[in-house]
């Protein structure tokens, strides 16, 4: 690898010495995972449904190039760059997110899928990171007191979101769009009461899709009830955790990914915690918090307003997207199908989180001075 | 491509601006910055917290015991039959031929939990075994909640070779044993068998399960495999002749009580129970109870003699039948003259066998039954024993009817035991099934006179060489005997069309050693038996060619007659005339 010089002031020269490298590595190493992870797991899903069995594995690999090219391109741009295509993003991805209730493909009860031709797109998942920045700006807009509403732009972009997810029907990705605007509000210097307030009405939402949603009713009730019907893949899931132990069955070895319908998107956690063990599952959850916590953490020495809270939304789209799969694999939580990000299958996530990141890369590269914001 | 212009930092103003609305909000925008700080920290440690409990509870689900962990598959050990303990002892007949054994099998299980694709694995298990139902098993496998089912019991190893080789996660084996009769039918209803769960349920495996389960010494049987392979041979054959719809054979050791044989047929093969009509299982020679008929006289003219209301001069006016109330008691062959007692048993003269009992009476009768064991189930190694019908008023109809075995049901079995008792001393020797241990006293109490038995063995001889029985003589072999035809009880009457033909007999007559039972269950004549189909006819011959073809195995080669012979046979028939009145007392 050729080295780059401080001195280089090409595009790439300025981009290498001013992203965050740390935060790129454990990216990378992740998508690193992610790959041993889909073939881990995706052959026998494909072999299920009848299909080649690297169907998933090429569809996967075809992506994961371009998906990094888009990060990494999308990491080059500067924060105004960036809030463009934010903006352009969230305007396209709300078009196909009500496009999807009239050409939607319906999957498993909910149309979130927009078919375009041998690929179908998940508009949802490129909403949040779009969201996540375009909120950002309007919050520090308001800040700023230039007249420009943000406030109340940034809430009616979100109840607008959060409608529509709704309707689809999507909770999980309702919660995270609703966890990025809580967390960017709170952020923006929300007043506690006010926090508190939302907190509370939070929990109501959620008690208000227990009662108005069936599926969400079932699936919590199968959480706190174990013996209540159908727990088939949380309990196969816990199994192959087990099974794994700390040092995992070996590669090809595990079981789980036979049982489990969709183990390579959302229960590849426990085909990894069973065929690699503990330990390798450690530095799955590791590498996900070094990013999640480290990059929050970094934030505190930005003085950009709009960088804080796009970077944390974007952040916290990120690690809860992580948490929340991980969590519903151990069972810690009712299942709730979200991806890992950069591990499970799923082209639309995939790109998303790509584009997701590629933001949050281009937004905490060391800017000498502060403008750039203004 | 982005321009570099865009990263240039903004160069700040280069004169502070005037305090403005603007700066006081920058100000406020710096404010929100400043408490931003510690949010975010508060936010990256709600973070770390999450994270941590996800790792916690990784720690925690990869130190806990596997619920079931795959890798500590049991592997079917080699079958060591020499350190190997089965779960039923073997059972072997008096020679120590087997007669049951259990062998260690592979039983096939599956694990659904392990079961990845229940519709493959059983495709694959049907190209092994075809005669799996594949919708049932499927089910089954699909079934939640399950850890258990039972595919096959008792592969042959070939199976499990072949399972094995398919492959097939989910599928395991259990070590079990499999009950096996390698005489198949032969010994059926002496055996019974035992299920798939090693419980024996008939037969010897049920009644002495105590002394098999658990155990490792051989049970061995009182029969002779050879003898039962012969009496069940010739049975069938005149089943088969007389379109019979079956039939029960028994040979005893007079001596001992011990069943050397015991066939009833049909029968069916104690490998594979189910295979055959359910009938099959019943054992006609412990669980059937049958009026026997005449071989019954042999009782009454015993109890007569013991008692000593008749002497073998004694004689009988048989020459019109016995009218009282509605029945009338003929003779089936009618000498219509005074007969004497051997002449009775002889003709088999029901009128004079009636008469020989009357004298006796009911008490008296009632008694030598119970005495004799007839009114008792037998006390048998086996499950399945008859309880013996007869009246509970024992009248004088029934003194009479009973004389010439009508009117009381019991076993073949109890025939046997009684005939042996006739002719051996008189000792009643509790049958078994089970092999008398040398050396051990054998049970047994005298029921009658030796002298009673004396004249009964001439008596049965004379039937043989000059009576009804003489199709059972087998020159050299010295058999004796009694005919019997029953009429079968059907619905509210007798049937002439439906009979039991038997033949009791027992050799060599002198000296007795073994007492046969060859029971026929409704015959058909045939044109050879000029349409006869009685037991003289039917019964006679199968004893006959039985003894012909056991004698040189047991050591009974035909012997000539001798002085001693002869002296033991004779029978002093001077008739003397007695006028007594055969009014019912």
């Amino acid at each position: 690898m050729t080295t780059i010089s401080r001195t280089d002031t090409s595009v790439l020269g300025r981009w290498w010495w001013t992203v965050d490298r740390w935060a790129l590595a454990a990216i990378a190493a992740i998508a690193f995972v992610g790959v041993i992870m889909i073939l881990a797991a995706s052959p026998a899903v494909a072999q299920r449904l009848h299909l080649d069995g690297f169907y998933f594995v090429r569809r996967q690999f075809a992506l994961l190039l371009p998906a990094l090219a888009l990060m990494i391109g999308v990491s080059l741009l500067n924060p105004i760059q960036v809030r463009r295509l934010a903006v352009l993003g969230l305007g396209i991805g709300v078009g196909f997110l009500v496009l999807t209730f009239f050409h939607g493909v319906e999957i498993k009860g909910a149309r979130r899928w927009i078919s375009l031709g041998s690929f179908s797109l998940q508009p949802s998942e490129f909403v949040k990171p779009c969201f996540a920045v375009v909120s950002a700006w309007m919050l520090a807009e308001q800040k700023k007191g230039e007249g420009v509403p943000g406030n109340l732009i940034s809430a009616a972009l979100f109840l607008m979101l959060a409608s529509l997810l709704l309707l689809q029907p999507d909770l999980g990705m309702a919660v995270v769009v609703s966890a990025i605007w809580f967390a960017q509000l709170f952020l923006a210097g929300l007043p506690i009461f006010w926090v508190v307030a939302l907190v509370i009405l939070g929990v109501g939402g959620i008690g208000g899709a227990y009662l108005m949603l069936p599926h969400v009713a079932s699936r919590i009730d199968r959480f706190l009830d174990k013996s209540a019907g159908d727990s088939f893949q949380v309990s196969r899931s816990l199994e192959a955790f087990r099974n794994g132990g700390l040092w995992g069955r070996g590669p090809g070895e595990g079981m789980v990914k036979d049982v489990i319908p969709d183990v390579h998107a959302d229960f590849i956690f426990a085909v990894a915690g069973e065929e690699y063990g503990l330990f390798v599952c450690l530095l799955i959850v590791g590498l996900f918090a070094f990013v999640v916590v480290r990059g929050l953490l970094r934030l505190r020495s930005d003085s950009n307003l709009f960088v804080i809270l796009a970077s944390t939304g974007l952040l916290v789209q990120f690690g809860l997207q992580a948490f929340i799969n991980m969590a519903s694999s151990l069972h810690l939580m009712p299942t709730k199908g979200m991806t890992l990000p950069f591990i499970s299958y799923g082209g639309s996530s995939l790109l998303a989180l790509a584009l997701g990141v590629g933001m949050m890369l281009s937004l905490t590269r060391r800017r000498v001075g502060q403008g750039a914001g203004s | 491509m982005t321009t570099l212009t865009a990263f240039r930092p903004r160069v700040p103003p280069p004169v502070a601006p005037p305090p403005s609305r603007a700066v006081r909000l920058e100000g406020a925008a710096k404010q929100v910055i400043e408490s931003s700080r510690g949010r975010l920290t508060l936010a990256a440690g709600v973070f770390a917290i999450a994270f941590a409990v996800v790792g916690m509870r990784l720690v925690d689900l990869a130190l806990s015991k596997p619920a079931h962990d795959a890798r500590e598959i049991e592997l079917p050990r080699a079958n060591d039959s020499a350190g190997y303990a089965a779960d039923r002892a073997d059972i072997v007949d008096r020679t120590g031929a087997l007669v049951a054994t259990s062998v260690p099998t592979a039983s096939l299980y599956a694990d659904p939990r392990d079961i990845l694709d229940p519709h493959e694995a059983v495709a694959k298990l049907q190209t092994v075994l075809p005669d799996i139902k594949g919708e049932n098993l499927e089910a089954r496998l699909s079934a939640e909640g399950r850890s258990f089912v039972w595919i096959k019991r008792n592969l042959t190893p070939r199976q499990q070779y072949e399972i094995n080789r398919l492959g097939i996660p989910g599928f395991y084996f259990q070590r079990e044993d499999k009950r096996i009769y390698p005489h198949g039918a032969l010994m059926a209803h002496v055996v019974g068998f035992a299920d798939v769960d090693g419980k024996g349920l008939g037969g010897v495996e049920q009644a002495i399960e105590s002394k098999i389960k658990g155990s490792q010494t051989a049970v061995e049987l009182s029969i002779d495999l050879r003898l039962q392979h012969i009496v069940r041979q010739e049975l069938q054959a005149a089943i088969s002749e007389f379109s019979a719809i079956g039939g029960g054979g028994l040979i005893m050791d007079v001596r001992t009580g011990e069943l050397l044989a015991m066939v009833s047929l049909p029968d069916f093969d104690p490998n594979a129970p189910g295979s055959a009509p359910a009938d099959n299982r019943f054992n006609r020679n412990t669980l059937g109870l049958y009026e026997m008929g005449s071989t019954f006289k042999t009782f009454a003219i015993a109890m007569a003699l013991d008692a000593g209301t008749a002497t073998m001069r004694s004689s009988y006016d048989a020459r019109e039948p016995i009218k009282i109330s509605r029945f009338a008691i003929n003779d089936d062959h009618a000498q219509k003259r005074w007969l004497t007692v051997p002449e009775v048993f002889k003709h088999s003269s029901n009128i004079g066998a009636a008469k020989i009992a009357l004298e006796v009476g009911a008490e008296g009768q009632k008694a030598f039954m119970r005495k004799l064991g007839m009114l008792d189930p037998v006390q048998l190694e086996l499950p399945e024993l008859g309880k013996p019908k007869y009246p509970r008023d024992w009248r004088p109809i029934n003194v009479m009817t009973i004389s010439f075995g009508h009117g009381l049901s019991v076993t073949p079995i109890h025939l046997a035991s009684g005939v042996a008792t006739v002719v051996n001393g008189g000792i009643l020797h509790p049958p078994t099934l089970i092999k008398r241990k040398e050396g051990e006293p054998i049970p047994g109490r005298q029921v009658l006179k030796t002298s009673t038995s004396d004249n009964m063995r001439r008596l049965m001889r004379l039937v043989v060489e000059d009576g009804t029985g003489k199709k059972s003589e087998a020159p050299g072999y010295w058999i004796g005997g009694k005919t019997g035809t029953a009429e079968k009880v059907s619905r509210g009457g007798y049937k002439k069309s439906a009979r039991l033909s038997s033949f009791v007999a027992a050799f060599p007559i002198h000296d007795p050693r073994y007492a046969i039972v060859i029971m026929v269950d409704e015959p058909k004549g045939t044109k050879k038996t000029y349409g006869f189909a009685t037991g003289g006819w039917v019964a006679a011959p199968v004893v006959q060619r039985v003894v012909q073809r056991m004698g040189p195995l047991v050591g009974l080669p035909p012997v000539d007659e001798t002085p001693e012979i002869r002296r033991l046979l004779s029978v002093d028939s001077q008739p003397q005339p007695k006028e007594k009145s055969v009014a019912a007392r």
